[in-house]
């Protein structure tokens, strides 16, 4: 019985990878790019995850499956968020057909970068 | 008290790390003393590194919060999946993307941090940058209104809810 939610999980979790990966191409700029491959290959990962820790039937895969997947759901928006800063404080534009832009108004130059 | 809790939590991380002991007794010994020292010279040399809010750990009704956010938080991402699945697939890819500013009533560093990954997870938002004095930069995939209140309502009240019980009422 676990085996079998275990391998459910991980084909979903595979589905959502590679939608995540469809996005990340067919997306116009960096920005929606990051939403695409830091939402879906996030939960994908983690699914991917717990159906290893489920199908395993492995006290120990289990719990390192689950360390992994606290890590990842921690480290991605962050260095997603690194990513989406860094780009817009080197002047990467946002695609053409954006409606609004308020970062702009800031010089997309942020006042802690030094502070900190 | 702080270096308590944290060498805890790094203890406890190194014995899931390590978690098939053998029954060779002499090398489980050497596993746990070797997690003991680590634990403990992380505990003692980063405490100015790791966040001051320590007692969200020792809190049991803090830990319930925790533990009712989870559900929550998962409801959400997944529909941020399907929701940015479905513009991929799609032929037009509907998108309407921008950045906005939002404001947030949290005060506590890691609040806030909890808040901008939170953001950066679910529905078509990524967080961008932040201010000190509690702005936030919103990327989002289909702006729906470019108004900070309307935009904080949409994005972030329904975390801010949760994350002000976790780690900032008294």
């Amino acid at each position: 019985m676990n085996d079998i939610i275990g391998y459910i999980l991980i084909t979903i979790g595979i589905l959502f990878d590679i939608f995540g990966c469809i996005g990340l191409v067919r997306f116009p700029d960096v920005y929606n790019r990051l939403q695409a491959s830091t939402k879906c290959v996030t939960l994908g990962t983690i699914l991917l995850l717990m159906g290893v820790a489920l199908a395993s039937n492995d006290g120990a895969t289990a719990s390192k499956a689950l360390v992994c997947a606290v890590f990842i759901l921690i480290t991605s928006p962050t260095g997603a968020h690194a990513i989406a800063r860094g780009a817009y404080a080197s002047g990467v534009p946002l695609w053409e057909n954006s409606v609004v832009d308020k970062y702009a108004e800031k010089g997309g130059q942020s006042t802690d970068l030094t502070s900190q | 008290m702080r270096r308590l809790i944290y060498f805890l939590l790094a203890f406890v991380i190194w014995i899931f790390l390590t978690w098939p002991f053998t029954n060779d007794r002499i090398n489980n010994i050497q596993i746990v003393v070797a997690g003991l020292i680590a634990s403990i010279i992380v505990a003692v040399l980063f405490q100015e590194v790791l966040p001051p809010e320590h007692h969200i750990f020792i809190s049991p009704k803090r830990i319930v919060w925790f533990l009712l956010y989870i559900p929550v938080f998962f409801y959400y991402v997944l529909k941020a999946n399907l929701d940015v699945v479905y513009r991929a697939l799609h032929p037009q890819m509907p998108i309407k993307p921008g950045i906005v500013k939002i404001k947030t009533s949290l005060k506590s560093e890691s609040a806030i941090t909890a808040l901008a990954n939170s953001i950066t997870l679910t529905p078509g938002t990524l967080t961008v940058d932040l201010t000190d004095d509690g702005y936030l930069y919103i990327h989002w995939i289909n702006v729906q209104s470019d108004d900070i209140e309307k935009a904080t309502q949409i994005i972030a009240q329904k975390f801010e809810y949760f994350l002000e019980r976790i780690f900032e009422e008294p």
